[in-house]
């Protein structure tokens, strides 16, 4: 296969430019801008014009820099990981899961540990939806319960069993210190010890989630920003006619 | 100045229906009493400390008394009367407590007169600490000169109180007038208050008394080298809302975020308790001048800004009308309010104008606080800076009390040091170049934002009518506020709330509201 090979675009191809800033802890001054060069040099960029510097507390200055990036990527060798199923609108899914499935599909979903913002699961999952694309309780083929934020996993996986669910979603926002990480992986830790893990189609949600994140944690996928229900319900009615075994 | 024409007399209708809400939920807190409340009082008269499980000993002397002798008539007299019999300090007392060193039988040989002498003698204590907490903020206050509003309110997050003290420092290096510490996720949800510095937390850092201090001592260090009164912010929402509140009064915090139904609504606290406590909370600010900021602004992250602007208008009179009932000035009621209009819809940013000189407009002497654009914000940077600063402009023409800085990174994480001297030039820069602005220009007679606000107002009061009509914990159960369905008993720190008994009492309580009147 032919090689693409890439590299920043400033306004000349292949010319590399990058921008950025950064704060370093010293005090402002000509060997600060110094140092701030030589770190970007060490970033493997060169060119390096540092345009800004200044003082934003004692002994912290602030740099922004442009600088022409060295390396080059080759495209054709980028794969990325998300969600592949045909996207499908609300009434093509509805449609579907009535003739194939010939069952209501069972959603159960949260934002679990200590994470209080629902936003992001009620867009998926609440009838208003995100958009304009109306969420997965408007289905009329989905059974789609929203058990809403600062639940615990234990009350997700029991709810899920209770109601017999297909699918667990799972959505979490707060990120610093991995703490969306440790939840994620309590819940799959959780269903893992009690042997359940292959019963529900897993899925994992939120503004730092991708696919392969969520692949890596033991999650069935992964969706992130920008995500519309219709995406979801897409995927999960292909993924169950196909653990199901329905062609 | 730029003003609106309002309706006062509708105004003066509103206001009086806040507050006969306010007297019906008044009603409640009057028979209710929790747990948090008679752990404050432990606090207020020198309990501290925690045991080696880290549990602190408030909570385990509330538990023991709780077990032993039942709280429903409160833990004051009884505490007092474990006082006289031991002869010992407050702290030795509780340690003696919780040491099961104290036979619970032979209490009642005490003579009543000692214990009604120790008693008094702790209440006077406990009111000295709120005293002299005022009268140090007055003192600073006096000595600097005052900011002049919109105040610059940045706050800190990293988790690590620490690295929080050093975030502060640049803040206030680049203008800020107010830091607030943010809390870690989740505390709110404690039923009791970590002990000693901290430097791990998410999404913040853990509200302790020693953190407080931390905090507290460094901003009076960069006060006194800048020449400026630096304020100090934290949290007196959630499970603890009083026992934080005596806290910062301890440590001479300047604000706390304090607001009536934000703990209902957005952390699934019990009602009841919510209630409670904020009342006692509120009492015991107004006594130690702290002020307190709502919480209105949440509302807009979940509900569409343009249909539901009259519910932060209408809970902005009812959070108003509750924090008179606990005795704070118009002075120390900080209502909030936000920038969250969708920016895609044409002419967004009128309606901000309408709603934030309304809302200036509404409570004349309240230092209203101003909340940025955020869930509006984009992961892209550049485009988030130009909403805040949008945002400042909005703020200085409408002469708002205290503005909370906007970050560029808002999408993305809890503030850089980077962002926040990003912000604030951004601020400065506004702020200054349009200093005088507002009162040069006039809002057009009928004009959009005249009719915008006419409509919220007309809005807001039929609210209150229903609300009224129904009562508040009706409505908060119908989802009208922000969205969200909370019933009356369901919620957490449900099992804290307990029925007063009839030989309930709460000294403190009791003199706070005696010298409200
Ligand atoms: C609204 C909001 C709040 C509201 C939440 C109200 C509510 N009921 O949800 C309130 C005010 C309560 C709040 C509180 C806090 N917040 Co907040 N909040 C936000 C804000 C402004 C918007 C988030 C949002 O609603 N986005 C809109 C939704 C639709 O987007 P989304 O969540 O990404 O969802 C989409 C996709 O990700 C995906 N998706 C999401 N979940 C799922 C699940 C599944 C299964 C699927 C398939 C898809 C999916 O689909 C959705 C639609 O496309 C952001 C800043 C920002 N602009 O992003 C901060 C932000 C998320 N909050 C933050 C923080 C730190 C907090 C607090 C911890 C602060 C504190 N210390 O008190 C507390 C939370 C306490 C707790 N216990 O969690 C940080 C998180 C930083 C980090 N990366 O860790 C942010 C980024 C702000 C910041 N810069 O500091 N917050």
């Amino acid at each position: 296969m032919k090689h693409q090979m890439i590299k920043p675009y400033g306004d000349t191809l292949n010319d590399g430019i990058v921008q950025l800033s950064f704060t370093l802890p010293v005090e402002y001054s000509e060997k600060a801008k110094k140092a701030a060069e030589l770190y970007a040099s060490q970033l493997n960029l060169e060119n390096i014009v540092v345009a800004h510097a200044s003082r934003i507390a004692d002994n912290f200055t602030f740099f922004i820099i442009y600088a022409s990036a060295v390396p080059m990527l080759d495209y054709t060798s980028v794969v990325s990981t998300e969600v592949k199923v045909p996207h499908m609108k609300i009434h093509q899914i509805n449609r579907l899961i009535r003739d194939k499935l010939k069952r209501k599909i069972v959603a159960v979903g949260a934002a679990i540990g200590s994470d209080a913002h629902t936003v992001g699961i009620d867009a998926i999952m609440n009838m208003k939806g995100y958009h304009q694309d109306y969420g997965l309780e408007r289905y009329s083929q989905f059974r789609a319960v929203n058990m809403g934020a600062q639940v615990t996993s234990e009350a997700l996986i029991s709810k899920a069993l209770e109601l017999n669910a297909d699918a667990i979603l799972v959505s979490q926002t707060v990120t610093q210190k991995d703490t969306h990480i440790r939840h994620f992986t309590e819940l799959v830790e959780l269903l893992e010890a009690e042997n359940l893990r292959g019963r529900f189609i897993l899925v994992a949600g939120g503004p730092k989630i991708t696919n392969e994140l969520a692949i890596e944690l033991g999650y069935d996928a992964g969706f992130g920003p920008h995500t519309v229900p219709s995406m979801v319900a897409s995927y999960l009615i292909v993924k169950i006619l196909e653990k199901e075994g329905i062609k | 100045m730029a003003r609106l024409r309002i309706n006062s007399r509708q105004v003066s209708r509103m206001k009086k229906l806040a507050t006969e809400i306010s007297s019906d939920v008044q009603e409640l807190i009057s028979r209710h009493s929790s747990v948090s409340i008679e752990r404050t009082i432990l606090r207020l008269y020198g309990v501290d400390g925690v045991d080696e499980d880290g549990t602190p000993i408030p909570n385990l002397v509330a538990d023991r008394v709780k077990e032993k002798e039942g709280i429903e008539n409160g833990i004051s007299h009884f505490f007092a009367k474990t006082m006289a019999k031991t002869g010992k300090s407050s702290q030795k007392t509780a340690e003696m407590i919780v040491g099961g060193k104290i036979d619970f039988s032979k209490l009642d040989k005490v003579p009543q007169e000692k214990v009604i002498q120790t008693e008094t003698a702790l209440v006077d204590t406990a009111l000295h600490v709120l005293d002299s907490s005022r009268e140090r903020k007055h003192e600073k206050e006096t000595t600097y000169p005052s900011p002049k509003p919109p105040l610059r309110y940045l706050i800190v997050a990293t988790g690590n109180i620490y690295e929080d003290r050093t975030q502060a420092e640049s803040a206030v290096t680049s203008g800020a007038d107010i830091i607030a510490v943010i809390r870690s996720t989740a505390q709110s949800l404690l039923d009791y208050i970590p002990h000693g510095p901290t430097t791990e937390g998410f999404g913040g850092t853990f509200a302790t008394q020693a953190n407080f201090r931390i905090m507290r001592e460094a901003l009076d260090r960069i006060s006194e080298k800048e020449g400026r009164f630096i304020r100090l912010v934290n949290y007196a929402s959630g499970l603890c809302m009083p026992e934080i509140a005596a806290c910062a009064a301890y440590e001479d915090l300047d604000i706390l975020l304090n607001d009536s139904m934000y703990g209902i609504l957005f952390r699934d606290i019990n009602m009841k308790r919510t209630f409670v406590d904020q009342y006692f909370s509120r009492l015991i600010c107004a006594r130690a001048n702290i002020m307190i900021n709502t919480g209105e602004d949440n509302y807009l992250t979940t509900a569409d800004a343009i249909d539901n602007f009259y519910t932060v208008t209408t809970s902005q009179m009812i959070n108003e009308a509750m924090a008179k009932k606990a005795g704070l000035s118009e002075e120390l009621i900080g209502l909030g309010h936000a920038f969250e209009v969708d920016p895609e819809i044409e002419n967004s940013f009128l309606y901000e104008l309408a709603h934030a000189q309304l809302t200036r407009q509404l409570f004349p002497r309240s230092p209203v606080k101003y909340m940025p654009p955020t869930r509006y914000k984009s992961t892209d940077i550049f485009y988030s800076h130009t909403l805040d600063t949008l945002f400042n402009l909005a703020s200085i023409l409408t002469d708002q009390g205290i503005h909370l800085a906007g970050i560029l990174t808002e999408a993305i994480h809890t503030p850089l040091m980077q962002d926040r001297h990003k912000s604030l030039s951004s601020i400065n820069y506004v702020f200054n170049t349009a200093a005088s602005l507002k009162d040069e220009i006039e809002f057009k007679r009928n004009g959009f934002i005249e009719k915008r606000t006419r409509q919220i107002l007309g809005q807001a009061e039929k609210f209150l009518k229903e609300i009224q009509k129904k009562g508040l914990m009706k409505v908060i159960s119908e989802g009208k506020f922000a969205d969200i369905k909370r019933s009356k008993d369901s919620g957490k720190g449900l099992d804290g709330v307990f029925e007063k008994g009839p030989l309930y009492s709460n000294p403190i309580m009791d003199r706070l509201e005696q010298d409200i009147e």
